[in-house]
């Protein structure tokens, strides 16, 4: 049950990119989501393929949260649909999330600071044993996850999360979102709060998410994070989901143009392989 | 690409290391167990009769109603709540089981165990509907449960001077007191036996349950326990219907003890409950606290009251004592607190 997935057979980074034929893991087809007056989504396509980890951008406001929390069951879209695995879905909770395999980090984590790693990874999914908690099979599979991930730095599972680096927090979210067969992890601003060494031992979990054949998106204002990590990038400028497509198909310049105005070189996004003529 | 093997770096948490760190806790109450017996001794030197059968059945019967409250409260505070009304409803809950007893079967004789059960009952229901209403207005309502509880003080202290004009009821069968004065081997009281049983069967519920888990995980982080999928009202409305329930059982042992329903019976305990929790090592922000904590705290306090007696302090220096106690702890508590959030 710990052992994150395996890789499927070819997927890899930088390959067929958006598994060209391939159903991609997770399926957004014209999301919309208003609170009041406020519209927050238009009609938003979006594919998480997996074993990929796509990036997500878009100036504040553009809806990026909004759209992580209709896909992690916290939100429900007004319109459209979400395919999981080909099929359509509906994420009515958190848990129907967990069902299907999609977990969610938070910006703010939401760790509970006086209760030690393995509380805090099996909040809400604790093991039982003659109906006590089963504190030995939890701390192991707890050890088992962070080992898996090369989560090493902590001294003790046992100690409380308030006594964590910011590092080692978002590490342990991360592993307590990967635990339980996941198979999308959605990370809001990850590396938002963290150093420059922190931020390395993130941004290389996530691309051990990636080799474990998880659907990652991570969402970042950090343009470097994302060119790093992202295999897919896709833009979101007020509500409109504007570009998607290969990391290959962007540069700083026109990510940066496309969250701010919603055009590059005053032209909508189309694909390198549309452009070429598709094959 | 094949996934990582398990197992290779599990060796960085050494389990023995993992066994101490995971009772901490369990050091805190170490160290005011010491403090308690501390106090033991220093009162035993100061008077002949503080290590008597006679000043033991006193002190355990005072320990037992304060205990039972603290356990409840343990609880709540734990969840990063309080509950202030546990006195009262103590009080309104044995007044309304005595008046049950008196008004229902009037000519009960003395053994009649059905007009016993019933008043037994009786006072059960009203601690429950109590903690019922405490938990819904917390959790629903969302008002704070320094407010809640504070209303529901006023509204049970009423309630229990509405009973009977104020009165105490003791028109109760008198198999009722040979219950609550009963005693195995002379040492034993068997409310004392009964509060033993109901404490250790909590210390287990908040240690070692899901339920317990929960009560903990909200007062640290509700958020954290909202977005995992807990239903974090339930959970809450169970922690204050607990709490009302042992104030119930307390009512029904204090009636028993004392031969009368009052309802002022349990106006004192508030503060002891409270300081006792606090006492031992529950955190009054949430998500820390056990119930062997309480139970040394609660040693801790019927100590004071008693023993400053035997060594002739006029008795109302008690609750003086105690209050001072209370905000020491409170004070080495928030101490403790920015201590173990500085990283
Ligand atoms: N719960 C909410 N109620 C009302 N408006 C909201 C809510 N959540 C988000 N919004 C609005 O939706 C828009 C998108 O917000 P958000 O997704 O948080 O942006 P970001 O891309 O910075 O994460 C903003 O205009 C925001 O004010
Ligand atoms: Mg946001």
């Amino acid at each position: 049950m710990t052992e994150v997935n395996e890789a499927p057979e070819g997927a890899s980074r930088g390959g067929d990119v958006a598994g060209a034929g391939a159903e991609p893991l997770l399926k957004l087809r014209g999301i919309d989501k208003h609170f009041g007056p406020v519209q927050a989504l238009y009609g938003v396509n979006l594919d998480l393929p997996a074993g990929q980890v796509t990036g997500l951008c878009g100036d504040n406001g553009a809806g990026k949260s909004v759209l992580t929390r209709c896909i992690a069951g916290a939100h429900q879209p007004d319109h459209g649909q979400i395919y999981f695995e080909g099929k359509p879905v509906h994420v009515r909770s958190t848990r129907d999330a967990s069902a299907l395999g999609i977990e969610t980090v938070y910006q703010d984590l939401a760790l509970a600071d006086n209760l030690d790693i393995v509380q805090n990874m099996f909040l809400g999914r604790e093991q039982l044993r003659y109906g006590l908690l089963d504190e030995d099979s939890m701390e192991l599979k707890a050890a088992e996850t962070l080992s898996t991930l090369r989560v090493t730095t902590v001294r003790s599972i046992r100690q409380p999360v308030a006594s964590l680096s910011g590092g080692q927090r978002q590490s342990v979210a991360v592993a307590k979102a990967v635990m339980w067969n996941s198979k999308l992890v959605l990370l809001d601003e990850p590396t938002a709060a963290l150093g420059v060494v922190q931020t390395r031992s993130v941004l290389d979990l996530i691309n051990r998410l990636r080799d474990h054949g998880l659907a990652v998106m991570v969402i970042s204002h950090n343009l470097n994070d994302v060119f790093e990590v992202a295999d897919r990038i896709a833009v979101l400028y007020l509500g409109r989901m504007v570009a998607e497509g290969p990391a290959a198909d962007f540069d700083r310049q026109s990510v940066v143009e496309y969250m701010t105005t919603g055009t590059a070189n005053g032209r909508p996004y189309e694909s390198a392989a549309a452009a070429n003529g598709k094959g | 690409m094949a996934g990582v093997k398990a197992g290779a770096e599990i060796a960085a948490v050494p389990r023995h290391r993992a066994l101490w760190l995971r009772s901490q806790a369990a050091v805190r109450d170490l160290w005011i167990g010491g403090v308690l017996l501390v106090l033991i001794v220093a009162f035993s030197i100061d008077s002949p009769y503080f290590l008597t059968r006679a000043n033991w059945l006193n002190t355990s019967s005072t320990a037992t109603e304060v205990l039972l409250l603290a356990v409840g409260e343990t609880f709540v505070i734990c969840s990063a709540g309080i509950d202030l009304s546990v006195g009262a409803v103590l009080g309104v809950s044995g007044t309304a089981g005595a008046w049950v007893m008196a008004h229902g079967f009037p000519n009960a004789a003395g053994a009649a165990i059905g007009p016993i059960a019933v008043g037994f009952l009786a006072a059960l229901a009203v601690g429950t509907a109590f903690g019922l209403l405490n938990g819904f207005l917390v959790a629903w309502a969302g008002i704070p449960p320094f407010v809640v509880t504070l209303g529901t003080l006023g509204i049970a202290t009423g309630f229990g001077y509405l009973l009977n004009n104020g009165q105490e009821i003791s028109a109760i069968p008198p198999s009722v007191v040979t219950f609550g004065n009963a005693n195995l081997g002379g040492w034993v009281p068997v409310p004392v036996l009964i509060t033993a049983v109901i404490t250790i069967w909590c210390g287990l519920l908040l240690a070692k349950t899901r339920f317990g888990a929960y009560t903990l995980s909200i007062g640290d982080s509700r958020e954290a326990v909202v977005r995992a999928g807990i239903n974090d009202r339930r959970y809450l409305l169970e922690i204050y219907t607990l709490s009302g329930l042992l104030a119930g059982v307390a009512s029904i042992l204090v009636m028993a003890r004392l031969g009368a329903g009052s309802p002022t019976s349990g106006a004192d305990d508030n503060l002891n409950a409270i300081a006792a929790v606090v006492i031992g090592g529950a955190s009054l922000f949430g998500g820390r606290g056990t119930v062997i904590g309480s139970v040394i705290g609660t040693g801790i306090i019927a100590v004071l009251l008693t023993g400053l007696v035997l060594v002739n302090v006029p008795p109302f220096w008690q609750e003086v004592a105690v209050g001072a106690v209370l905000i020491a702890a409170v004070y080495i508590d928030q101490f403790r607190n920015r201590k173990a959030t500085r990283r």
